[in-house]
């Protein structure tokens, strides 16, 4: 198994489409930093001008937490579309490029074959997001350095003290990589469909974007099914910045979407297994 | 027959929805031999072979490979199994070498940088080893496919159309090869090849197919021996030849006849006898040429409604 997670580690990092990621992170946060650098005094004003009549705020706020706060709120649309491109490409690619049958033919079983694609994407998808923590708060850090971080969350406002904050963002991270990782299960799910890697790239992205816009909608309805959205619960990494954080509501959050990187592999594995390979 | 039973085939069914691609096929191939798998387009050739390799389920009926089960041994018999399906794929981003690496990789067996190079030089690649696979011609990859395919030293290798797209250099390379690999490393080997010729050539068993159905299986030389062979007689009067045969039975073996070209259906020892009637009654024979192949048998069988 440790073999056709190197080899298929190997092929992913071989592919150019892998350092899109990469690269679209490498040029889009320091794009962010700068703008900060010349433009993020307003941004803190305009965070805080329903509550400057009633505090001073003192020290440095601007800072590379901040930065890396934001920038982790405002990249919910764009990872998973970076996600996409590798996991959707995982079986499909095999498919378009008429490969699955050299794959096939050897001796692994399938269920070998989908578990090692399918740990080499998730391994991309946690390097991609470990890339994104290193860009927006190391490098947030050294552009900016540290300070409180001011986090406003249902009109509350929560000043978090300098040596309370770095576990936060850990965690944060560590939960962003585990809903990036279920998109990354639902492209690889569409991936074992098509033979095409397009159409799991713009499916995942279609899913996602209805569901958000579904959760946003305020209709009693669409109220009731947000529960059942998954989308609901990638963006539960926020919880880490409540104070005190709700571990129930997170628990319940990664017990979620757990649940569904289960099931959306599991039907991958189903469907594999049960595929006639005709590419 | 030369030993064992190498690939088992009893009652193997595909369908595909409506279609049934595959019909109740019974084949046997034993150990050592070079068996050709002919059938026309859409004869379901490919479909059998995809089902030998597991890579679609059969409907019905049982595939067996070295004596055991294929669907509950796969892994232990693709361990000794070769093989090139349809057109060879690779990852094109990667070098030859590193496709033949990584495909060794998951052989079930320990594939040494040597061995790699040793086949890459048996399929004329070695000078091509660090080129990405994109930038080789169909010919090449399809040497690069044989490549791969005995990269693990498989006992059975599975050729599906292997010399498509070559230049009939590269086609007797092959050629050579297979009788190699049978001949001297005593491989068995299983050829599917619409150029009908080439398994003449190099097979010692066959069988025929169409609509997924057997039509014939049996030895290549037993096969052609049993049937009347097409020769072309030239001569240098026509006329004179045509009351010559007129006179006797010989009429009734005449199929056709252009101009000063005269075709027959004749048994084999029927060929010189004809020869030597004509000359002695002062006709000239320019040419005689038999036209008994594989090929015509192969139309004559797929013709044949099933």
């Amino acid at each position: 198994m440790l073999t056709l997670i190197q080899i298929e580690l190997y092929k992913i990092f071989k592919k150019w489409r892998t350092y899109i990621g990469f690269i679209a992170i490498g040029v889009l946060v320091p794009i962010i930093h700068i703008a900060m650098v010349f433009e993020g005094s307003n941004t803190l004003n305009f965070m805080t001008r329903n509550i400057q009549q009633s505090f001073v705020f003192v020290g440095n706020l601007l800072n590379g937490y901040l930065v890396s706060y934001l920038i982790l709120t405002s990249l919910a649309v764009h990872i998973p579309f970076l996600i996409a491109l590798v996991a959707g490409d995982l079986l499909a690619g095999e498919a378009t490029a008429g490969t699955y049958r050299m794959l096939i033919t050897r001796p692994v079983s399938r269920t070998q074959i989908i578990t090692s694609k399918y740990l080499a994407g998730i391994i991309y998808t946690n390097l991609l997001i470990l890339w994104l923590a290193f860009m927006s708060l190391v490098v947030g850090i050294i552009i900016f350095g540290t300070g409180e971080l001011l986090v406003i969350s249902n009109q509350t406002v929560i000043i978090f003290e300098k040596s309370d904050i770095l576990w936060r963002f850990l965690l944060a991270y560590g939960f962003a990589s585990l809903g990036m990782s279920v998109v990354a299960s639902l492209a690889f799910l569409f991936s074992s469909l098509v033979e095409n890697s397009i159409g799991p790239i713009v499916g995942t992205m279609a899913v996602i974007i209805v569901f958000i816009i579904l959760s946003a909608i305020n209709i009693d309805f669409f109220q009731t099914i947000k529960p059942y959205l998954f989308t609901n619960y990638i963006l539960s990494w926020r919880l880490f910045f409540d104070d005190p954080v709700d571990f129930a509501e997170l628990t319940k959050a990664t017990l979620i979407l757990l649940g569904h990187i289960a099931a959306f592999f599991s039907i991958t594995l189903f469907l594999f297994k049960r595929k006639d390979i005709l590419t | 027959m030369n030993g064992d039973k190498i690939i088992e085939i009893n009652s193997l069914s595909k369908n595909f929805k409506d279609l049934r691609a595959v019909n109740s096929l019974n084949l046997n191939v034993f150990e050592g031999d070079v068996f050709g798998f002919l059938g026309p387009n859409g004869a379901g050739k490919s479909t059998t072979i995809r089902m030998l390799l597991s890579l679609i389920k059969p409907s019905e009926g049982s595939i067996k490979l070295f004596g055991k089960t294929l669907e509950k041994n796969r892994i232990e018999i693709l361990k000794k199994v070769g093989a090139i399906v349809e057109k060879p794929d690779f990852y094109g981003y990667l070098s030859a070498y590193k496709n033949l690496e990584i495909l060794g990789r998951i052989s079930g067996k320990e594939i040494s940088k040597n061995r790699i190079m040793e086949v890459l030089e048996l399929v004329g690649l070695s000078k091509r080893f660090k080129s990405k696979v994109k930038t080789f011609s169909h010919g090449m990859k399809q040497r690069l496919g044989l490549g791969q395919a005995l990269l693990h030293n498989p006992d059975l290798i599975i050729l599906d159309e292997p010399t498509t797209g070559l230049d009939p250099q590269g086609m007797k390379e092959i050629r050579d090869l297979i009788l190699h690999l049978s001949k001297d490393q005593k491989k068995t080997i299983f050829l599917s090849s619409h150029i009908l010729h080439e398994v003449e050539l190099v097979a010692n068993r066959m069988i025929i197919i169409n609509k997924g159905t057997t039509r014939v299986e049996g030895y290549v030389q037993d096969l052609l021996n049993a049937r009347k062979l097409s020769v072309s007689f030239e001569v240098n009067d026509e006329e004179k030849t045509y009351n010559l045969l007129a006179q006797t039975g010989w009429i009734k073996k005449l199929e056709s006849r252009a101009k000063t070209v005269f075709m027959f259906m004749l048994e084999n020892n029927e060929i010189a006898e004809l020869n030597k009637y004509l000359v002695e009654n002062g006709i000239a024979v320019s040419a005689v040429i038999p036209t008994r192949s594989l090929e015509d048998y192969f139309l004559k069988i797929t013709d044949e409604v099933v």
